[in-house]
């Protein structure tokens, strides 16, 4: 642990990302539109997998829930989208995934792993289950229209979501609620028996995690102009950030970020083309990563640096 | 009235057969080997394509396939304990670590099966006729195949289980289920027995499949429906206790069933709610203690 520590205080992190963040910034200045709209998905696979990890990262409690709090914000903005300006149906859209990760963290979060991992599973399932019934049973549609936004517009919306996340992973990661997270996820009772309100404190960060997969889902669906609950629901939202945070490096901050930007940017050229070559791939590099990059990515690379280097671990 | 209540009843046993049979499977590849199998789904879609190709294309009989499905998927569960489970196994620090990565392990198992099955097969949805006729119990008409369906699930059940209780093996799988690491220095070889239980529900998963795609319509993404009913019985059965996942599967099946006579389309919400209540008020099931 001491590793993660150390380097996140290098001073030159926050330059880097502020340099990159200027560069994404400015980008549709300079970039074809078809650029902007593959870097929208991208940033989007960023959020969801960063805000995945903000939780499940440190606790180790591996939630299935992604699918559904994204799925709520690509509700919210479906049914509030005609009705409301464009913020407060972002807004509105993370608050749903807010409150209703603060029901669901609240409930389950009391449960030990194995439960969790399943409730949250089925919580997808159920909510895909429920609206599709509630849909053609009560109001008699399947799918609804959103209204559509400028690309650029959602670019820049999706990049300033992305912008908080990172400050608000960076400010948990730095502060004492950080190291109470840590410590619930290396041994929940002796963080229990040090004076942490356990329960409390893994149910708001779990919240605060789903605010911005809301968020992220209500503006994606002004993308998608067209969705249904088999579209907003889809299961795979809940893999891919599992998957990308574990393939880039769970501990590392910039792990996951990594993760989620390779895969993103492989699917966005395999995926019409090889939907079905590039998932099984997909799997074959979850397994070979777990077997034998415990670290990710992320850890990879430095261990390979360090040993290129001739370092010793004095360092950490 | 009555024939609508022994309709309700009769169907809810039937489509609870099955669910007891993959629970079983489940329940044996978490309660003894620790894997929490999220690709368990896959194995019964395996099953359910294999016994679907061989009527098909070569006119084998799906009772028949039971014998060769079973045989396929248990020697893929087997192998695959061998291999990566027991490399996660060796590698992990703790149990609950072995917990985490070989679920995680299991996801990547789901997209390969998931997506390998598409290749074959195709993303459409598959299905065939077999024994279709009706068969009238007691003024209510049901399809013979789903009745053979919930036959053989508790046939297959109850062998199992008597397999687990008076056999030299099976005892020592359920020494391996309440400490492993004793049932080894009483000379149970551990890994074998190990891998031999997630063959077998490897095994009850094939089984499940081949009885599935007797009554329903197959698809390769059909799974993850099916991975989680079997938790949310494992749950309801207490986990760990093969009586208990047999009895939560009927008992499920019954529960779907009425909701489905009340509104259909709603029984998975049904069984949802019944497995958050259940972790809210007894998470050690119905037969937990």
């Amino acid at each position: 642990m001491d590793i993660v520590r150390v380097i996140s205080k290098k001073p030159f992190e926050p330059g880097l990302l502020l340099l990159i963040l200027i560069l994404l910034a400015t980008s549709p200045l300079y970039v074809p539109e078809y650029t902007v709209v593959l870097l929208t998905s991208i940033i989007m696979y960023i959020i969801i997998t960063v805000s995945w990890t903000m939780f499940s990262g440190p606790t180790g409690y591996i939630s299935l829930a992604p699918a559904a709090f994204f799925g709520i914000g690509v509700y919210s903005s479906a049914l509030l989208g005609f009705v409301l300006p464009l913020p407060v149906v972002i807004g509105m859209g993370s608050l749903a995934g807010f409150c209703l990760a603060l029901i669901v963290g609240a409930l389950t979060l009391r449960l030990r792993g194995i439960y969790f991992v399943m409730f949250t599973l089925g919580l997808v399932e159920l909510l895909l289950h429920f609206i599709l019934w509630w849909e053609v049973n009560i109001t008699g549609t399947t799918g609804r229209v959103v209204p559509t936004v400028a690309n650029t517009t959602v670019y820049y919306i999706m990049l300033l979501i992305f912008a908080i996340l990172m400050l608000t992973t960076y400010f948990i990661r730095n502060s004492k609620f950080g190291l109470a997270l840590q410590s619930i996820g290396e041994f929940e009772e002796a963080a229990a028996h040090r004076g942490i309100n356990v329960n409390a404190l893994k149910t708001i960060i779990f919240a605060i995690s789903a605010l911005f997969m809301g968020a992220a889902g209500a503006i994606m669906a002004t993308r998608w102009t067209y969705i249904d609950p088999k579209i907003a629901f889809n299961p795979l939202l809940s893999f891919m950030p599992v998957l990308m945070a574990i393939f880039g490096g769970i501990r590392y901050l910039y792990g996951p970020i990594i993760g989620a930007a390779f895969f993103a940017y492989v699917e966005e050229f395999l995926i019409t083309r090889f939907p079905y070559h590039y998932m099984l791939i997909f799997g074959i590099i979850m397994v070979v990563a777990i077997l034998y990059m415990p670290d990710g990515l992320v850890g990879l690379i430095q261990k390979l640096w360090k040993r290129a280097s001739g370092e010793t671990d004095e360092g950490t | 009235m009555i024939v609508t209540i022994l309709d309700v009843v009769i169907a809810g046993l039937l489509m609870g057969g099955i669910y007891a049979l993959i629970a079983v499977g489940l329940s044996l590849q978490y309660g003894v080997a620790r894997v929490l199998n999220i690709a368990h789904g896959e194995f019964i879609m395996i099953g359910a394509f294999i016994t679907w190709s061989l009527y098909t294309i070569v006119g084998i009989n799906p009772l028949v396939s039971l014998a060769i499905c079973g045989p396929i998927v248990f020697t893929i569960g087997f192998i695959l304990y061998r291999t990566l489970f027991t490399r996660l196994r060796t590698s992990s620090a703790s149990l609950a670590a072995f917990e985490g990565s070989s679920m995680l392990a299991c996801f990547g198992l789901l997209f390969i099966i998931q997506n390998v099955a598409i290749l074959i097969w195709g993303a459409d949805i598959k299905g065939y006729s077999y024994l279709a006729f009706p068969v009238k119990i007691g003024g209510a008409v049901f399809a013979a195949n789903r009745l053979i369906t919930l036959g053989f699930a508790v046939a297959i059940g109850l062998v199992f289980y008597l397999f687990l209780a008076r056999t030299r093996l099976g005892k020592a799988i359920r020494a391996a289920a309440q400490d492993p690491a004793a049932a080894g220095l009483m000379g149970v070889n551990i890994k074998q027995v190990l891998a031999l239980c997630f063959g077998f529900g490897a095994l009850m998963a094939g089984f499940g499949g081949t009885l599935i795609s007797m009554s329903y319509n197959i698809q390769p993404t059909m799974g993850l429906e099916y991975t989680v009913i079997a938790f949310i019985v494992i749950v309801l059965g207490g986990l760990g206790s093969i009586p208990g996942s047999l009895l939560g599967g009927l008992l499920l099946g019954l529960v779907g069933s009425i909701v489905t006579y009340i509104q259909p389309g709603l029984s998975l919400v049904a069984y949802y709610v019944i497995f958050m209540l259940l972790l809210l008020a007894k998470p050690t099931g119905i037969l937990g203690k």
